[in-house]
């Protein structure tokens, strides 16, 4: 539904990041109207150049996102490179949500459409230059027709289209439509890199005007006539289903219009937020365990030491750890760490709306990170043609991965609870923060256990390291996200040998910003660490020696300390922990600074960072990324876990005891880009990892004690 | 019925009395840039003005504002909010931006508080906003860039 074939409105306006938002005149029993809300694709009458970049009449041009902005900065990135190949001028720069297409618009890191994994920018560069330079291609054909003029001759500069000899000037505007009905040229020569003007110079977010005023709409924001807001009342723990149910005093609450079983719950369905929770709190349902996952996190941690024992997926083997391990004349170290259960908890819980459309089909609003997958369950759900579903992608409120699955398992709750609603009237479905805390797809458990040799000299020269957890991927082989970062280390250590064990348990996880390196950074930064004070040398020296082959792991390790002038004096009582680590082809050392505050807790007072990741296509971005990694980090790291209480029931539930980092705890941070020519890779997560072994590191220098249990303050606070 | 004061307009809500504001004021009056976030005044995404003074609006029965005047992101006006958001905006502090309008309009009320605050009182005034992309360093910056431009 494009915004021509919205009814009459009353007020209709564009907003920044291409946003619809209109008031319509139509009552209830019409057919469902859209109040508020930004319809897939780009508004207004335009001329489509390819499938990435339309020309509105008066010049403005819409680069459509294939990709998500939930924060992480895709719709600036994205449309800054087609604005470079296009040679457009900033201002007239707008962009828009794709629609769903898992071909046309498919992400090339996956092979269907989606956001995730650090590959916005890094999937699209080439195919981003392309489509500007082709548009631009064709705009000047259309010049060079008009003014009978060789193209050759033409210029284009800051979005002015010009041929000096003949004197004339135009803007895109004046061609879009001609230039749309030009073959594209098969090839397209594209810019050499120094003569970037876009990339690699700081502009305006495209999406700030909105999230500053309170413009911007997110899904939660959607209001269509008529509409009903759902939600459902899910089991404690899971795995569990409805047994039976009394809904008689929730459907007295006034505002509440009908109550429905759904696979996942019971669906509550009123006429405001306010009488759902009031009707979904007054629900009475008998839960049937007997499918469920009852098991405590104390219980699983104790199951996956076990699991120790059993049959291992070798992830890496070089040399010979067990000999390097006995050898005489060794120092032996040995660890195990544990790692809790963690929540993403987005700002926005998930949400979606579903409407059936004028044309009969299915219109969804939603973030969506996987549009395609989203499509394929409200057809299937609801038992409809995927032609006849339309996913209109909204700003999503963080995501942080949460919005990314397989299968999407949240959507089908959404398209089950439409579907029971009989499908008529709009149904808005949302997730309070305590279903959001409490629903699953965490991060996983799981078990390090490392033993590391260090020779007379001071050489590290065993590393041997055991992983226990589930496999996100859901795969019986060995998951590349069990053990990324962990076999793939860079050191020079000669006898390595990484272990994987992947048990099933019956608590559905997922990926959280940054997978594996979540935990595999914190193992063998914290672990190298210990290893080198052993060996008596320097975390930066020592690191460096062993980063021999790995020259942009040296130059961001290099570069940060550096910044950070790594060994001056520091202040009484604060003391550093250095990490390096790469994710997603992305290369980031982080060095924090740390003190023992009231309460014996950890104040960080400041993080310098160096990140190398390539072509740098928006250096405010890439710096903004890097900080907001770091606190996100920090924070889970600090304070989190989702713990399964005795029984499998989850305990924590809001922010109250799933703790976010606040003002009064975010460090201070320094960036550093460092410059390259290397094609450009992700932001997004490569901020995250090393963040919490650099803390940790800095708290053992501080306290005497290696952190092995998270979140660190566990055993600090009552 | 309660007839209260929203964005300097009288409104009034003959619904459920216990219904927090945060609703009234999304569902009932349309304004959607007031956010849920938590539900229990833990994370300041509902945040608005209240008389002058920042109020969740997650735990604010209406039935408690009978003459109130609320201010939402919406109806935020004067000079520090001009300067709030400008500062916001010159910066580009947000990312995902959903907690964005509670964090503006903690700091605008900061400034009208206190029109030179140091970093303890933005700790003060702003530790009640939860940002999850942990925008804070650049939330910091802009009140303090904010209070330059109000100081002239």
């Amino acid at each position: 539904m494009g915004i021509q074939n919205l009814r009459p409105t009353r007020r209709a306006f564009l907003a920044g990041g291409g946003l619809v938002i209109g008031m319509t005149l139509v009552g209830r029993g019409a057919r469902a109207a859209l109040i508020k809300g930004a319809p897939q694709g780009a508004p207004g009458r335009n001329a489509d150049l390819n499938a990435f970049v339309r020309v509105a009449p008066d010049g403005t041009v819409t680069v459509l996102s294939k990709h998500l902005e939930m924060g992480q900065g895709p719709y600036t990135g994205l449309t800054t490179i087609v604005a470079e190949e296009l040679d457009a001028d900033w201002s007239q720069m707008r962009v828009a949500a794709a629609p769903a297409d898992d071909e046309l618009y498919k992400n090339l890191a996956f092979g269907l459409q989606g956001t995730g994994g650090s590959t916005s920018i890094a999937n699209s560069y080439e195919q981003l230059r392309k489509a500007g330079a082709t548009a631009r291609a064709m705009l000047v054909a259309a010049a060079a027709a008009e003014w009978g003029v060789a193209a050759e001759e033409i210029a284009v500069s800051a979005g002015r289209i010009r041929h000096a000899g003949a004197g004339k000037e135009a803007g895109f505007g004046e061609f879009a439509d001609k230039a749309a009905k030009i073959e594209p040229p098969s090839e397209v020569k594209l810019k050499d890199p120094k003569d970037f003007k876009l990339i690699g110079t700081d502009r305006h977010r495209l999406d700030t005007d909105g999230k500053t005023d309170g413009t911007a709409v997110f899904t939660l924001d959607v209001l269509a006539d008529d509409m009903l807001v759902a939600m459902v009342a899910h089991p404690a723990h899971f795995g569990a289903t409805v047994k039976n149910f009394d809904d008689g005093e929730a459907r007295r609450v006034p505002g509440v219009v009908d109550v429905k079983k759904v696979p996942q719950g019971v669906a509550v369905y009123a006429e405001n937020t306010f009488a759902a929770l009031k009707g979904r709190a007054a629900l009475k349902i008998d839960w049937d365990l007997s499918a469920a996952e009852t098991r405590s996190s104390p219980q699983i941690y104790e199951d996956y030491r076990a699991a120790m024992q059993g049959d291992a997926f070798e992830a890496a083997k070089r040399g010979d750890v067990g000999q390097a391990l006995s050898a005489e004349g060794i120092t032996s170290m040995a660890a195990e760490i544990v790692f809790p259960f963690l929540a993403h908890a987005p700002m926005e819980p998930l949400d979606a709306v579903l409407m059936t459309a004028e044309d009969g089909a299915i219109d969804c609003y939603n973030g969506s990170q996987f549009p395609g997958q989203d499509k394929a369950a409200i057809a299937e759900v609801c038992g409809v043609d995927p032609a006849k579903v339309r996913i209109n992608v909204q700003l999503a409120g963080g995501s942080f991965g949460r919005r990314a699955q397989f299968g999407s398992p949240y959507m089908r709750e959404a398209a089950a609870v439409f579907k029971a609603s009989g499908m008529k009237r709009p149904v808005k479905h949302m997730w309070t923060r305590e279903d959001d805390i409490r629903g699953g797809f965490y991060r996983p458990i799981y078990l390090h256990s490392i033993r590391g040799a260090v020779d007379k000299d001071g050489n590290i020269t065993g590393w041997d390291h055991t992983i226990v957890g589930q496999s996100i991927m859901g795969k019986d082989g060995l998951d590349d996200t069990t053990v990324e970062g962990t076999a793939d280390m860079p050191y020079a250590i000669p006898n390595l040998r990484v272990l994987a064990h992947q048990p099933k348990l019956g608590v559905p996880v997922l990926w959280w910003r940054s997978v594996g390196h979540t935990h595999t950074a914190f193992a063998v930064e914290t672990f190298l660490d210990r290893l080198l004070d052993r060996a008596g040398r320097d975390p930066v020296e020592g690191r460096l020696a062993l980063l021999k082959d790995s020259p942009r792991h040296v130059g961001v390790l290099k570069k940060v300390a550096e910044i950070a002038d790594w060994g001056a004096p520091l202040s009484e009582g604060r003391q550093r922990g250095v990490a390096v680590h790469k994710s997603f082809n992305t290369y980031v050392a982080e060095i924090a600074e740390v003190s023992i505050a009231e309460g014996g807790l950890p104040k960080v007072h400041k993080v310098w960072c160096a990140v190398d990741c390539g072509v740098a296509v928006n250096p405010n971005i890439i710096r903004a990324q890097m900080e907001g990694g770091i606190g996100y980090g920090l924070g889970a790291i600090l304070f989190d876990a989702i713990d399964l209480g005795e029984g499998g029931a989850v305990v924590q539930s809001n922010f109250d005891d799933y703790r976010s980092l606040r003002i009064n705890e975010m460090p201070d941070v320094e960036v550093a880009i460092v410059p390259s020519s290397e094609a450009p890779t992700g932001v997004g997560e490569p901020g995250v990892p090393p963040i919490g072994p650099a803390v940790a590191n800095a708290w053992r220098r501080l306290t005497g004690q290696p952190v092995q249990r998270l979140p660190l303050t566990s055993g600090l606070v009552a | 019925m309660v007839t209260f004061t929203l964005n300097g307009r009288e409104t009034t809500f003959d619904g459920d009395p216990d219904t927090p504001l945060l609703w009234v004021v999304r569902d009932g009056e349309r304004l959607t840039g007031t956010k849920y976030g938590c539900g229990i005044a833990q994370c300041g995404a509902c945040t608005v003005h209240v008389d002058g003074m920042t109020r969740r609006s997650c735990i604010t029965p209406i039935s408690t504002l009978e003459g109130s005047s609320v201010t939402t992101i919406e109806g935020l006006e004067g000079s520090e909010a001009d300067a709030v958001q400008a500062a916001w905006r010159a910066i580009d502090v947000p990312q995902c931006g959903y907690c964005q309008s509670g964090q503006i309009m903690s700091a605008v009320a900061l400034l009208q508080l206190s029109p030179a605050p140091n970093d303890d009182d933005i700790d003060g005034a702003m530790t009640g906003n939860i940002c999850r992309c942990a925008t804070y360093k650049r939330i910091r910056q802009a009140i303090h860039d904010a209070a330059k431009t109000l100081e002239g």
